[in-house]
């Protein structure tokens, strides 16, 4: 009788799925619906294991490295495969102040021209720029690698050496010889190289600042550059910090380009002009002949490394720009 | 469920012993009523039992007693109990966000798309609950338009066709034809018969909510929902919909929520009134319009409210 | 100083900082258009039909082409995208249509971690699983690794492009009583159709270029490589190679290397935005 069924039926809030029973659920399987739910579920579990499992890896493998060199393996500068003594500090210190040059240079051009581009220039200008600078984004970094040794750093020595030597020689920065393959190429290299990603990411942030932002501080009697400076750089700072993170991270994983031109010296020097190693450089290049496990698990935890370092800046970029301007699929 | 509601629903002539409450009278009436209302639910009160209602010949298609509604920890409907004559077109009017179109929408289930969602009650289709019945086969037999038309990007045709092909087990021709007699019946097949197989995108505002309509009506609903299909449309598109719903009334049980409430003076035999997720007052339509029993329907329909 | 001085000096201000932004911009674009301006000439001047027929040659002798690193590119990017794509897409979809909170949530997070992995991490990764175990270095290796770098871009361009299809269009075929994967593969995905393709060919591009990854996974090779379980010779890791030997004849080819590489990886990311820009729901751009 359907008045029972009825008392039972409103004692029990229902989820709206309607989930009830086995014949519910035969249903919806031979209708598709669970074995599609199974596939992308299983596909997105499958996500998780693969990211989980390369930590894992990165770990087992390089478990005799940190067994024999602890904590050490950090602040020590010996990287001597013949003794079986290895330590990370000099790449540790190439690839982070390779980034940071690049940084040093890539920021206040990117983030200028991230201004012209969204608060002077006519749209259909900026787009086209934008566009191009984009897909500069695209290039490979091994080609920035070949235009590195063969165009720049001969432009390099011939033009800016003599002028930086001239001007800042008497600096420790700017000291010695200069042979070509150096921090100050790779720094420069990386620079261009993230160019791309700090211009389109904080064009994106400056556009997405409300317009009434503007015409307040305008309206006050602020100039265009008081505005654009005191107001909207400032309202999109997380967003252009974010952008800097992200091109940060993207440097110090930066393998090729600087592989080419970094001249893979393991030395801790104040110059720029002396050749250096990073991370990933000598991963790049010592992996292949790497003869005895030892050896294998050092690069490896340099690998881990890298990782953790990465993976820090990434989380920071994130954490900045998504509060604040949304993620485009081909900037990232 | 009381034993006289049973009987209601089948047989108007075994109507309760007791006469037919007069209007005056709301406190017999309220004994009569559904099922479920409890006592503390006022709005339920002023509703009148389905065979006063809707007269002698008229069936019952749909009823929900006593549902509720939740948005995750709020409470979106409170207690809605209703009867939805068959083959005639019934009308939700109410403020904004009084709960009207959620109601509308537990009606097919599509409130199970949107997550974080609770139901408690029953929504009954020709006396089956439709919350045990298989979600796709409730949907086929209560179909909705929404209120921002919603084609494809495909063909009209393809539009037309795809519940039918969804369904399956139909022939070509079948489907060819049953396309036609569905855009004959939404009134849009003389304006889109030589471009059958251009993109739906390429109608007017009017042409593509008809056009949803007759996807609708393709896969013959018994019940088709449609939820302020005219917001968005000019006058002249509103007209033709209103003609169309009230021919497909013949054919078709139709529940239609608007804010408009000119347009459900119209079109509608049945309106009900909701206000902050309760069904105050649900009477036939010059009823409403013309002696509400509740003071909030007369503010709302005098315009002295919203 | 008086308010007339004052008010020059801002507009100065203003002139000069605003001015330099656009030299900054000029700069830039000017750099960029150089280098690849280079490439392109250098490039083109150096390519010839050998390049695309031929075997590289022996050490020290000229002539030669990169057949071998063409077909092998090909090869790897191939398993790659049969690799990353579907895993990618599914996960997305996932995250898109199906979702529950805390694991989607993790799935994301992970997928962003992913993302930011370098690429010379990826390559240790595929080492570590494929070249470890089978003891030996092949294309597969490669494929699988570019395939993991590829899953990350799928999985995100997969949700943003399905979360701009309009709702009232799931809507629309679930209340047609339609079970909901085939509304999902009738209606929403060919609706997004267009945005996920682009993100396919966009990650297609980025991949195409890796060249970290591939040094200790495909290796090289100045040979053929039938199968996929050889040592196998790619366009990057020839550049890479040729770029850093001491012969004129092999920088020559790098150049022409590079200028290939470049010109399909430029061909895809531009026409797959020529995509985009025409699609119906293009998502955030």
């Amino acid at each position: 009788m359907a008045s029972v069924e009825t008392v039972a039926m409103q004692s029990e809030a229902r989820a709206p799925d309607g989930k009830k029973g086995a014949r519910a659920f035969a249903l919806r399987f031979f209708s598709g619906d669970e074995i599609a739910r199974a596939l992308v579920t299983i596909s997105a579990a499958l996500i998780l294991l693969v990211t989980v499992l390369l930590v894992y890896e990165l770990w087992i493998n390089s478990h005799l490295a940190r067994e024999k060199f602890g904590w050490h393996f950090l602040v020590t500068q010996v990287w001597d495969p013949n003794a079986g003594q290895f330590g990370a500090l000099a790449f540790m210190y190439g690839t982070v102040i390779t980034s940071l040059l690049a940084l040093l240079i890539a920021v206040p051009l990117g983030v200028g021209a991230a201004i012209f581009l969204s608060e002077l220039a006519p749209p259909k200008l900026s787009n086209a720029l934008t566009f191009c600078i984009e897909l500069l984004a695209a290039v490979p970094s091994v080609i920035y690698g070949l235009l590195g040794v063969f165009v720049l750093m001969p432009m390099i020595k011939q033009y800016l050496h003599p002028l930086l030597k001239g001007s800042l020689g008497w600096t420790p920065f700017f000291s010695g010889p200069f042979y070509g393959p150096s921090v100050l190429v790779a720094g420069i290299v990386l620079a261009l190289m993230i160019l791309p990603f700090i211009v389109s990411v904080s064009r994106q942030v400056l556009l997405a600042v409300p317009n009434d932002q503007r015409e307040g501080a305008l309206a006050l009697g602020a100039t265009k550059w008081e505005s654009t400076w005191k107001v909207v750089v400032p309202f999109a700072q997380r967003g252009i910090y974010g952008s800097v993170f992200l091109a940060l991270a993207r440097s110090l994983g930066e393998t090729m380009a600087v592989t080419m031109v970094i001249g893979n010296t393991p030395q801790i020097k104040a110059s720029l002009f002396a050749p250096g190693y990073s991370i990933a450089s000598v991963i790049a290049n010592e992996f292949t002949e790497a003869t005895y496990d030892l050896y294998v698990n050092s690069l490896i935890e340099l690998g881990l490394v890298l990782f953790a370092l990465t993976i820090i800046i990434n989380g920071l970029a994130r954490l900045l720009v998504s509060s604040t301007a949304k993620f485009s699929v081909s900037s990232t | 469920m009381t034993a006289p509601m049973e009987a209601d629903e089948r047989t108007p002539d075994a109507r309760t012993p007791r006469p037919a409450a007069p209007v005056a009278d709301p406190s017999a009436r309220a004994a009569q009523i559904a099922d479920a209302a409890p006592p503390a639910n006022l709005a339920a009160a002023s509703i009148p039992s389905a065979a006063e209602l809707f007269g002698p010949g008229v069936g019952e298609k749909m009823r929900a007693s006593n549902l509720n509604f939740f948005y995750g920890k709020s409470q979106a409907l409170h207690g809605i109990s209703i009867r939805i004559p068959t083959n005639h077109v019934t009308a939700f009017i109410g403020p904004s966000g009084c709960g009207k179109s959620t109601f509308l929408r537990t009606l097919n289930r599509m409130c199970d798309t949107v997550k974080g969602t609770r139901v408690e009650g029953e929504v009954r289709l020709d006396g089956e609950d439709v919350f045990s019945l298989d979600v796709t086969s409730v949907r086929r037999r209560v179909g909705m338009v929404f209120q921002r038309s919603n084609p494809f990007p495909k063909s009209i045709f393809d539009n037309v066709a795809y519940g039918l092909r969804v369904n399956g087990g139909l022939s070509r021709a079948e489907v060819a034809e049953r396309v036609e007699r569905s855009l004959v019946r939404s009134a849009l097949w003389d304006e889109v018969k030589h471009k059958l197989h251009e993109s739906a995108y390429g109608l007017s505002g009017g042409q593509q909510q008809r056009l949803c309509i007759a996807r609708a009506l393709a896969v013959d609903p018994e019940v088709l929902l449609l939820d302020e299909p005219c917001s968005a449309l000019d006058p002249i598109s509103t007209s033709k919909i209103e003609e169309l719903l009230l021919t497909l009334a013949d054919s078709c049980t139709i529940v239609i929520v608007t804010h408009n409430m000119q347009q459900a003076a119209r079109v509608s035999d049945y309106t009900g009134f909701f206000l902050m997720g309760k069904l105050v007052e649900y009477d036939k339509t010059e009823q409403i319009f013309q002696a509400p029993r509740r003071k909030e329907t007369e503010d709302y329909v005098t315009g002295r409210f919203g | 100083m008086s308010e007339a001085t004052r008010l020059r000096s801002r507009h100065m201000v203003n002139n000069v900082m605003l001015g330099l932004t656009g030299v900054f911009t000029v700069i830039i674009a000017g750099a960029l258009l150089f280098i690849l301006g280079y490439l392109f000439i250098n490039g083109a001047r150096n390519l010839d039909w050998a390049f695309f027929t031929q075997l590289p040659k022996p050490t020290g002798e000229t002539g030669g082409g990169m057949a071998n690193a063409i077909v092998g590119s090909a090869k790897i990017l191939g398993m790659a995208t049969l690799i990353g794509v579907p895993i990618g897409f599914l996960g997305g979809v996932y995250l898109a249509e199906y979702g529950n909170k805390s694991f989607a949530f993790a799935v994301r997070y992970l997928t962003d971690l992913l993302n930011g992995v370098p690429s010379i991490v990826i390559g240790i990764f595929a080492f570590t699983l494929v070249v470890l175990k089978a003891k030996h270095f092949s294309a597969f290796a490669g494929g699988m690794a570019l395939g993991l770098m590829m899953i990350p871009i799928s999985v995100r361009s997969t949700e943003e492009f399905l979360r701009a299809v309009p709702n009232g269009l799931r809507e629309g075929a679930l209340a047609l009583g339609t079970p909901k994967w085939r509304a999902l593969a009738t209606v929403v995905i060919p609706a997004a159709k267009d945005g996920i393709i682009t993100g396919i060919m966009l990650n297609l591009a980025r991949v195409a270029g890796e060249t970290a990854p591939l040094l200790f996974t495909s290796l090289n090779n100045q040979f053929w490589s039938p199968g996929v379980n050889k040592p196998t010779s790619t366009l990057p890791v020839m550049i890479y190679t040729y770029a850093l030997s001491p012969y004129d004849d092999w920088h020559r080819q790098a150049w022409a290397a590079g200028f290939v590489l470049l010109m399909l990886i430029l061909t895809i990311n531009v026409s797959a935005r020529m995509i985009l820009s025409r699609s119906r729901y293009s998502g955030a751009r």
